[in-house]
C-alpha cells in the first residue's frame, strides 16, 4: 500500500518536470534533425514561468475552470493507472479529461477555436477504438484489466500483441499532437487556424493546458510501458529504454511528415485500427 | 515568477508591409539564424505572444486591427517596428492613406530601421525588446507589490 | 393491487374522454400520475415486505381470457378498419393471420393451466420505471401540449385522445411486464404497437399517417413473430408460460420472439418506424419511442437471455445489436435535427442492450439492466427537453441551440446532465461499458468487441458536438422568453435529479437492485461485478463531480479581464461581428461539423438495412432447418 502511494505521489509530483524535460528533449532533437541549435533543454519550463507570470487574461469566465478541470482529471487518470488500477477504467477517464479540453475550447464561442475543439473531436473519434482495443489485448493476454495484473507477468505481453503495439503507436501519434495528425493544435508555429483549441487560451489557462498535456504524455508513455514489462527486474529497464525508443521515433515521424487531412486521419486509423488492432485481438480469441 | 525574457513569444503582423520585411522575419527562423535557439517561437496569436512585431506603416484599414490585437495581448508586452515603414512611414509617409509609423498608433518600444531590415538587425532588435520586456515585467511586479 | 395498477390508467383514459374541460384535465392528469405512482409504491413496498420473492398469480382466469380474446378481435377489426380507410394492405394482412394464429392456437391447443401473472425483481423495475417515468411525461405533457398547439395552429386540437391514449399507453405497460403468459404479453403488446400508431399520426399530415402505417406494419410483423412463438409454444411443449419458453429452449420460438423484441426496439431492418414516429408531439416520443415502449422489447429479450448464451439465435440477436450500435451511432452524426439524433442514439443504445442480451451470459445481462435504467432516465429527460426548447426557441435545430447556456441557462443544464449521461465516464453508461466490453471478450465474440470499440467512438462524437454547442458563451442575436411552464420543469427537475441520485447511488443499485434481478434471471446466488470495481466506480465518480466544483471556486478567486475573442482583429463591437473584405459588417456564425458525406444517412441507411435483413433471413433459415449449432 505504502508503496503504490508512494508511487502515486511520484507520478503526480515528477510527471509535470519529466514531461517537461522530454517535451524540451523533443524540441532539441527536432532542431538538431532540421540542422538548427535549437532551445535548451529547460525552454517548456522557461515558457511555463513566463505564462504564469504573465497578466491573466480571458474570454470568459468558464475556460480557466474548464481547464483546470481537465488537469486534475488527467491527474487522476494517471494515478490510477500508477496505482495499478484498471486499465480500462483510466482510459474511458482520459477520454473524459480530453472532453473538458474540448468544452474549454467551445465555450469561447471563436471561430479557430471552434474548429480546433470540432478536430479534436474527430480525432477523438479516429484514436479512441484502438485504446479500447489495447486495453481488451491486454485483458486477453494477461487475463485482467488491472494494471498490478498485467505487470506480473512472466512474458511481456508484446510477445502476444505486436499489431496493437503498432496500432497504440500510430494513434499516439493523435494524442502527442505529432504530425501528420496535429489537426486540432501544434507544436508548430503558425498555421491555418492559428492555434487551433488553445487559441483563446493565455498565460495561465495555457500553463494548465500545457502540464495537462505533460500528464498526459506520461500517462501514454506509462502504457507503452505496460506492453514491455514483465515480472523480472531487468524488463523494467528493456521498457524504459524503449520507450525512449519510441518517444524517439514519434519525433521523428513528426519531423518527416506532413499534416494529413482529417478524412485520411479517421479513415488512416479506424483501417490500422482494425488490421492491426482487430486482427491482433480476432488471434488472440481464437487462441484463449 | 519565470523571466519573460527567457521565453519570448513573438506576433508577427503585417500593417501595409511590401512583404520585404515579412520575408525577412522569416528569415529568422531558418536555420541559418534560428531565433528558436533565444527560445522565441513565432505564434500567430496575440493572448499567447509578449512581442508584436509589426512591419509596414499603419494605414487607415490597419489601424483599428492594429489597436485590437495590441490590446488582445497580455501585460506585459513590448512592440517592434521592423523596417523604416513601420519606423516612420518611410517612403509612403505622405501618402493619403497612410498614417505614418506604428507609433502613431500604439507605442512602440524597439525601432528597426532598414528597407528591407537585415535579419541580423531584426534578431538584434528583439534582443533589446528582451531587455524592455523584463524591465516592465519588473515595473509590474513592483506595481503588484 | 395488480387490477389497480392496470386498472387506474385505463380508467382514467376513459375519463379524458368524457372531461373536456383543459384545466380539470390538467388536474386530473396530476392527480392521476400521482396515484399512478403511489399505488406503485404500495405495491412495490408490499412486494418487499412480503420477502421480495418471485410471487405468482392468476391461476384461473377464463373470462379475462374470453375478454382478451375480443379485444384482439377489436385490435384486428380497428387496424382492419383504419387501413381500408388509408388504403394500405399490408396491415390487414398481418393483423389478420397473427390474430387468426392466436385464436386457433387459444381454441385447439390443450395447455396446462399455470399462472397468468408474476412478480420478480425485474417486473418491479419496470413497473418502477413505467410509474414514474411514465407519470412524469404524463404531467409534462399538460404544459407541452398547451405550447404546442400554440405553435401548431395548423394542427387540430384533439388532446383528450392523446391524454387517453398516454395512460391507456401506461396501463398497457403495466400489463405487459406483469404478465406471464404468454397470450397476455401478445395482447398488451398489441395495445402498445396499436397506440404507437396512433400517437404518430395525431398531426395527420400525410407524413404523419405514413410514418404511422411504417411503424404499425413493422410492430405486426413483430407481433406476427409473437404469434408464431405461441402456436409452436403450445404445440412443442403444451404451455404457454414466458418461463417455459426460457426452460425448454427450442430455437424457433426464442428467434420468433427475439424477432418480436427486435422490432419492438427498433433494430436495424426495422428502425426506420422509430425515426418515421418523430412526427408525432414531443411527448409520446419520449414516452413511447424512447422511456419505456422500445423498452418492452429489450424487456422481452431480457427475460429470454438466459436461453439464448452460445446458441445460434443469440449469435443472430447479438450481432444485430451490434451492428445496430455501430451503424445508428455513425448515422447520428450526421443528423442537426436534435430529434432525429436523439432517434439514432436511442437506436443505437437499445442496440448495445439487444447486443448485451444476445450473448446471454450473466455480466451481459447485469450490464444490459443496468444500461436500460439509465437510458430511460437521460432519455426522457433529454427528449422533455428537447421538447420545451422547441417550443422556446421554435426550432428543435441543434445549430439553433448555440450558447443555449446563456440564453435559457435552465434546459441548457437539463440537457447537459442528459447528454452527460448518456455518454460520459462517471454516469451509469460507463460501467455498463465496462462489463459489456468484458463480457463480450469473455464470450469471444470478436465482432461485438469491434462493434462496441468503433460505436462508443462515434457515440462520443455526436454527443460531444452537440453539448459543445449547448456550453458556448456566445452573446445571443435576439433574447428569447421562457416559455417552458411549470409542470414542465417540475418533470424535468425530477429527471436530473434522479439521473443524479442514480450516478451517486450507482453501488447501492448495482447490488440492491440489479443483482437481485440477474439472480432471478439465472438463479444463481453469487454477485456479478465484485465490490471493488464498484468501489472504484464510486471514487471516480465523486471525484469527477467534486473536480470541477471544486475549480469553479478555484477559478472564481482569480481576477481576469474580459478581452474579445481572437477573429484576426477584426471583430467589431462585441464578439458577434466581424468587418468582412468589403468593408462591411458580417454575423459571426459558428457551425457544427455534421460529416454528412461520410456519415449521412442517405449513404448508410440502404446497405446497413440490407445487412442486418439478410442476417435476420439467414438465421430464420438456419433455426428452421433446424441447424442448432454452428
Amino acid at each position: 500500500m505504502a508503496v503504490k502511494v508512494g508511487i502515486v505521489l511520484a507520478y503526480l509530483v515528477l510527471a509535470p518536470f519529466i514531461g517537461g524535460l522530454l517535451d524540451g528533449l523533443d524540441r532539441i532533437i527536432s532542431a538538431r534533425m532540421q540542422r538548427r541549435k535549437g532551445p535548451s533543454i529547460l525552454q517548456p519550463f522557461y515558457d511555463l514561468g513566463k505564462l504564469f507570470s504573465k497578466q491573466l487574461i480571458a474570454v470568459n469566465n468558464v475556460q480557466l475552470l474548464l481547464n483546470l478541470s481537465y488537469l486534475v482529471i488527467l491527474m487522476i487518470a494517471g494515478a490510477m493507472l500508477f496505482s495499478g488500477a484498471d486499465l480500462l477504467m483510466v482510459l474511458f477517464i482520459l477520454s473524459t479529461a480530453d472532453m473538458f479540453l474540448i468544452m474549454a475550447a467551445s465555450s469561447d464561442s471563436s471561430p479557430y477555436a471552434n474548429m480546433g475543439a470540432s478536430r479534436e473531436m474527430m480525432q477523438m473519434m479516429a484514436y479512441e477504438p484502438l485504446t479500447l482495443l489495447v486495453a481488451v489485448g491486454f485483458y486477453l493476454t494477461t487475463g485482467s484489466f488491472h494494471v498490478g495484473d498485467i505487470i506480473q507477468q512472466p512474458v511481456s505481453a508484446i510477445l502476444w500483441m505486436p499489431g496493437l503495439l503498432v496500432g497504440f503507436m500510430f494513434t499516439a501519434a493523435i494524442k502527442f499532437r505529432k504530425s501528420p495528425f496535429d489537426l486540432s493544435t501544434s507544436h508548430h508555429a503558425h498555421q491555418e487556424m492559428v492555434k487551433g483549441i488553445t487559441t483563446e487560451m493565455s498565460g495561465s489557462a495555457l500553463a494548465i493546458m500545457n502540464i495537462a498535456e505533460y500528464y498526459e504524455m506520461i500517462v501514454l508513455l506509462g502504457i507503452f510501458f505496460l506492453f514491455f514489462v514483465n515480472s523480472t527486474w531487468w524488463s523494467w529497464i528493456v521498457a524504459f529504454v524503449i520507450c525512449l525508443v519510441l518517444f524517439f521515433m514519434e519525433t521523428l515521424w513528426d519531423n518527416i511528415s506532413a499534416r494529413l487531412k482529417w478524412k485520411t486521419v479517421l479513415y488512416g486509423c479506424w483501417v490500422v485500427t482494425l488490421i492491426a488492432g482487430g486482427v491482433n485481438i480476432l488471434i488472440l480469441m481464437l487462441d484463449r | 515568477m519565470g523571466k519573460v525574457s527567457k521565453s519570448p513569444w513573438l506576433l508577427h503582423y503585417d500593417a501595409s508591409s511590401c512583404n520585404g520585411c515579412d520575408i525577412e522575419v522569416l528569415d529568422c527562423l531558418t536555420p541559418k539564424y534560428d531565433i528558436e535557439r533565444f527560445g522565441i517561437i513565432n505564434t500567430g496569436d496575440p493572448f499567447q505572444a509578449d512581442i508584436f512585431l509589426i512591419t509596414g506603416g499603419v494605414n487607415s484599414q490597419t489601424e483599428s486591427v492594429v489597436k485590437q490585437i495590441y490590446s488582445q495581448m497580455p501585460e506585459p508586452k513590448v512592440v517592434v517596428a521592423v523596417g523604416i515603414c513601420a519606423c516612420t512611414g518611410g517612403v509612403f509617409k505622405e501618402c493619403y492613406n497612410i498614417k505614418g509609423g506604428i507609433d502613431t498608433v500604439i507605442p512602440v518600444d524597439v525601432y528597426v530601421p532598414g528597407c528591407a531590415a537585415r535579419p541580423e538587425a531584426i534578431i538584434d532588435g528583439v534582443v533589446k525588446a528582451l531587455k524592455v520586456l523584463d524591465a516592465k515585467q519588473a515595473a509590474l511586479e513592483a506595481k503588484g507589490r | 393491487m395488480i387490477p389497480l395498477l392496470i386498472g387506474i390508467p385505463a380508467v382514467l383514459a376513459v375519463l379524458f374522454q368524457i372531461v373536456r374541460n383543459e384545466k380539470a384535465r390538467g388536474y386530473i392528469v396530476y392527480a392521476g400520475a400521482g396515484i399512478i405512482m403511489l399505488t406503485t409504491v404500495v405495491f412495490v413496498a408490499r412486494w418487499i415486505t412480503a420477502g421480495a420473492q418471485t410471487q405468482m398469480f392468476y391461476l384461473e382466469t377464463e373470462t379475462i381470457d374470453h375478454l382478451m380474446t375480443v379485444g384482439d378481435v377489436f385490435l384486428m377489426c380497428l387496424i382492419i378498419w383504419l387501413s381500408v380507410k388509408h388504403g394500405k394492405v399490408l396491415p390487414i394482412i398481418l393483423s389478420v393471420v397473427q390474430t387468426g394464429i392466436v385464436l386457433y392456437t387459444e381454441f385447439t391447443a390443450e395447455v396446462a393451466e399455470a399462472p397468468h401473472m408474476m412478480a420478480d425483481w425485474l417486473t418491479i423495475l419496470m413497473c418502477v420505471i413505467i410509474a414514474f417515468i411514465g407519470g412524469f411525461i404524463c404531467i409534462y405533457t399538460v404544459g407541452y401540449m398547451k405550447g404546442y398547439h400554440k405553435h401548431h395552429t395548423e394542427v387540430k386540437d384533439r388532446q383528450p385522445f392523446f391524454f387517453s391514449m398516454l395512460f391507456l399507453f401506461l396501463a398497457a405497460m403495466f400489463g405487459l411486464v406483469l404478465s406471464q403468459n404468454l397470450i397476455w404479453i401478445y395482447f398488451f403488446w398489441e395495445i402498445t404497437s396499436v397506440i404507437s400508431f396512433l400517437m404518430i399520426g395525431y398531426t395527420r399530415t400525410d407524413e404523419a399517417v405514413n410514418n404511422s402505417f411504417c411503424a404499425l406494419w413493422m410492430n405486426l410483423l413483430g407481433g406476427l413473430g409473437f404469434a408464431v412463438a405461441i402456436a409452436v409454444m403450445a404445440q412443442v411443449s403444451g404451455s404457454l408460460q414466458l418461463l417455459h419458453v426460457v426452460e425448454v429452449g427450442a430455437a424457433l420460438p426464442l428467434m420468433c420472439l427475439a424477432l418480436a423484441g427486435m422490432t419492438k426496439s427498433a433494430q436495424l431492418p426495422f428502425s426506420t418506424w422509430l425515426l418515421g414516429a418523430m412526427v408525432a408531439p414531443t411527448p409520446s416520443s419520449a414516452l413511447l419511442h424512447s422511456a419505456t415502449m422500445v423498452k418492452a422489447g429489450v424487456y422481452l429479450l431480457i427475460r429470454i437471455s438466459p436461453a439464448l448464451e452460445g446458441n445460434l439465435v443469440g449469435i443472430i440477436v447479438s450481432s444485430i445489436g451490434g451492428f445496430t450500435f455501430i451503424m445508428a451511432s455513425m448515422m447520428a452524426i450526421a443528423q442537426n435535427d436534435a430529434k432525429k439524433v436523439l432517434a439514432f442514439s436511442t437506436i443505437s443504445n437499445l442496440g448495445l442492450i439487444v447486443g448485451c442480451t444476445g450473448i446471454g451470459a450473466e455480466e451481459t445481462v447485469w450490464a444490459a439492466v443496468f444500461l436500460m435504467i439509465f437510458h430511460s432516465v437521460s432519455k426522457s429527460m433529454l427528449f422533455q427537453s428537447v421538447g420545451a426548447a422547441e417550443n422556446t426557441l421554435g426550432s428543435r435545430d441543434i445549430e439553433d441551440m448555440h450558447g443555449l447556456i446563456i440564453r435559457v441557462p435552465k434546459l441548457a443544464y437539463i440537457m447537459g446532465i442528459g447528454i452527460a449521461g448518456m455518454y460520459l465516464a462517471p454516469f451509469g453508461m460507463l460501467i455498463s461499458k465496462w462489463v459489456a466490453l468484458k463480457a463480450f471478450v469473455d464470450s469471444g465474440n470478436v465482432i461485438l468487441v469491434l462493434c462496441i470499440a468503433y460505436g462508443s467512438a462515434t457515440t462520443m462524437f455526436y454527443w460531444t458536438k452537440w453539448l459543445a454547442k449547448l456550453i458556448c458563451y456566445h452573446i445571443p442575436r435576439d433574447k428569447v422568453k421562457d416559455v417552458t411552464r411549470r409542470d414542465e420543469y417540475v418533470s424535468m427537475f425530477f429527471h436530473a435529479a434522479s439521473m443524479l441520485l442514480l450516478c451517486l447511488l450507482l453501488p447501492a443499485i448495482a447490488v440492491f437492485v440489479i443483482n437481485p434481478i440477474v439472480r432471478n434471471l439465472f438463479g444463481n446466488t453469487h454477485d456479478v461485478i465484485s465490490m471493488s470495481v464498484l468501489t472504484t466506480m464510486a471514487i471516480m465518480l465523486v471525484s469527477i463531480f467534486i473536480v470541477p466544483a471544486v475549480m469553479f471556486f478555484v477559478s472564481r478567486r482569480s481576477h481576469k479581464e474580459l478581452v474579445p475573442i481572437y477573429m484576426n482583429g477584426v471583430n467589431n463591437g462585441d464578439n458577434r461581428f466581424f468587418i468582412n473584405s468589403f468593408g462591411g459588417q458580417d454575423h459571426l456564425y459558428l457551425s457544427n461539423w455534421y460529416l454528412r458525406f461520410e456519415f449521412g444517412r442517405r449513404h448508410l441507411r440502404i446497405p446497413s438495412i440490407i445487412v442486418a435483413a439478410a442476417v435476420l433471413v439467414v438465421g430464420f433459415c438456419l433455426v428452421i432447418g433446424g441447424v442448432t449449432w454452428l
